[in-house]
């Protein structure tokens, strides 16, 4: 069975369709990424498996539970949603800091909210914040509130783990080792749904991404084959005997290249050959939804 | 972010040692916020200073005026810490995220109540204590001298600081964002002060504002106290002729019920923006 199954999900406030039709699956222990622009029903998506929406339509089954359990009346009172919310970690985004508590203190009162919790020091050092463990969260940076907020996320260990847009205000360094984060938990069988902006972070993390737009799951795929970026043609760039830039579009390249490698007679000036990026892709799959 | 496997601390917290240490940590923050501490204990006690000092007379039969103004800021001093304090910190919580947080875990809702209880009760206690002191200190205040009297304190301070919590945590739903909470809350707390008798003898306002003063909380509540500091004989002088401690607990305990059903139906975790 499936970590996450969803089936003709719609949600719409009052006239505004969010989500119009979203089928959804992923396996246990994957990386799944989401992309898509603001407004194109993302966070209402998540937010719907994370049990903090209610949806209008559709079949949702998040670790073989309905979310919308979590949102009865009786919230955590009934077995089944604590139980359900045990196994689920959640990073949202712009969620509130405790300013006046210290980081250690933050992550040892959340740790005792799940039976199974990881040893708050460990967590700390894992997402990074070993030595501000002592610091009031009111004077951590943007980045390092941010490391907090997944520090909260898998303190319980969670089966599942939500990250809405999780290294916002990360230096690049920082984004590095929070993706070696992701792959240890991945790597200890968590299943993961990130959303995020940044095209490289799906690309490196995800086994597979899918793009939302205006409300539909448009595309789910590898990041490597999204869009048939795999197979897509080739620009082949070179500078010519005058100084002015070429460029060529082709299933071929290597042809090219050979080509270009005799008229020249070795080295050919400035040669570059590249296939679409991610983000072109993505692009281009947006722009055509749009 | 370095890797290392570490055994999970097996154990869960049980139901009641977790509301204690949501309210270990509410406290904590209260008191680590030095604003919040002057205000909400040095006032009071600041405002017995400019009235002990203002009003040196008696009210009659040789009690000071100071005797009867405690009562007003005891029950002012209950109300701020459970009413005005909750009324406004929740919305800016909700706000913050903070209650979306919460959410998201599998706490159980009823202990970020017990949490905003046992902060209330600590700095109702604290607050109250130091207010004693000062007049006592300060302007000669009388305290209760026979154990009913303290009995009767005790009960009455209870319920109402347990009326104006619920009060509190009902009307934190009514301002919509956390920046127009102070603005919705504090008219509403300084209007009850003064058709309470917190500043004023109740019995010299006029009669409309009595009765006005007499279906909310802080006139009972205030009521009840005057039944502690001032002689018995002062009972006269109230509107119904006595203190008239049953209706005080319960029209007290009335408010109790209707806030606890306005908290149980009404209250929103997350803002409009959340859906």
């Amino acid at each position: 069975m499936d970590a996450i199954r969803v089936r003709g999900l719609r949600k719409a406030y009052g006239e505004t369709v969010a989500v119009a039709g979203v089928d959804l699956d992923v396996s246990h222990g994957e990386v799944f990424a989401l992309l898509g622009p603001n407004g194109a029903g993302k966070t209402t998506t998540v937010e719907v498996l994370e049990g903090y929406r209610r949806r209008d339509q559709g079949e949702v089954s998040v670790l073989g539970v309905d979310p919308a359990t979590a949102q009865g009346r009786r919230g955590t009172g009934d077995p089944v949603a604590k139980r359900w919310r045990e196994r689920v970690g959640i990073v949202l985004q712009g969620t509130g800091e405790f300013d006046e508590l210290t980081v250690g203190e933050v992550v040892r009162h959340f740790a005792r909210f799940y039976p199974a919790a990881d040893d708050p020091a460990t967590v700390i050092e894992r997402v990074g914040l070993a030595e501000k463990a002592t610091a009031r969260t009111h004077t951590l940076s943007g980045g390092q509130k941010r490391r907090l907020d997944v520090a909260l996320g898998i303190i319980g260990r969670p089966d599942l783990l939500f990250l809405d847009e999780p290294t916002t205000g990360f230096d690049p360094e920082a984004r590095r080792e929070f993706w070696q984060l992701i792959r240890d938990l991945q790597a200890g069988g968590t299943t993961i749904v990130l959303t995020t902006h940044y095209l490289e972070e799906a690309e490196a993390l995800a086994d597979r991404v899918g793009v939302i737009a205006k409300g539909k799951l448009i595309a789910v795929d590898t990041p490597r084959s999204l869009g048939r970026r795999d197979s897509a043609l080739a620009t082949v760039s070179w500078r010519t005997a005058e100084g002015a830039w070429e460029r060529t579009r082709s299933a071929t390249p290597t042809a090219v290249v050979a080509d270009l490698a005799a008229r020249f007679s070795g080295e050919v000036p400035g040669l570059t050959v590249t296939r679409p990026t991610l983000e072109d892709i993505y692009l281009e799959m947006i722009g055509g939804a749009a | 972010m370095t890797t290392s496997v570490t055994p999970a601390t097996e154990r869960r917290a049980g139901a009641l040692e977790l509301g204690f240490a949501q309210g270990g940590l509410e406290v904590r923050q209260f008191l680590r916020s030095r604003e919040q501490v002057m205000f909400t204990l040095a006032f009071p006690a600041i405002m017995i200073l400019v009235f002990g000092s203002i009003f040196k007379g008696t009210i009659g039969e040789g009690v000071k005026f100071t005797q009867y103004f405690v009562t007003g800021m005891i029950g002012t001093g209950l109300m701020t810490a459970g009413f005005q304090a909750l009324a406004i910190q929740i919305p800016m919580e909700r706000d913050r995220g903070v209650l979306k947080r919460f959410l998201g875990t599998p706490m159980p809702k009823w202990v970020y109540f017990a949490g905003k209880v046992l902060m209330v009760a600590f700095i109702a206690l604290l607050e109250t204590v130091i207010l004693l002191a000062v007049s006592s200190l300060l302007f000669g205040l009388k305290l209760p001298s026979t154990p009913e009297k303290w009995l009767t304190f005790l009960w009455v301070s209870l319920l109402g600081i347990t009326a104006c919590t619920l009060c509190g945590v009902a009307f934190s739903s009514v301002a919509r964002t956390g920046r127009s909470a102070p603005a919705v809350v504090t008219p509403v707390a300084l209007i009850l002060q003064f058709i309470s008798g917190v500043f004023f003898v109740f019995t010299s306002l006029p009669v409309w504002m009595q009765n006005v003063a007499s279906l909310f909380p802080l006139k009972w509540l205030c009521q009840g106290l005057r039944s502690v500091f001032l002689p018995a004989s002062f009972g006269a002088h109230e509107p119904g002729g006595s203190f008239n401690l049953p209706m005080v607990g319960l029209v007290l305990g009335l408010w109790c019920v209707l806030a606890l059903a306005l908290c149980l139906t009404t209250f929103k975790w997350t803002t409009k923006r959340d859906g």
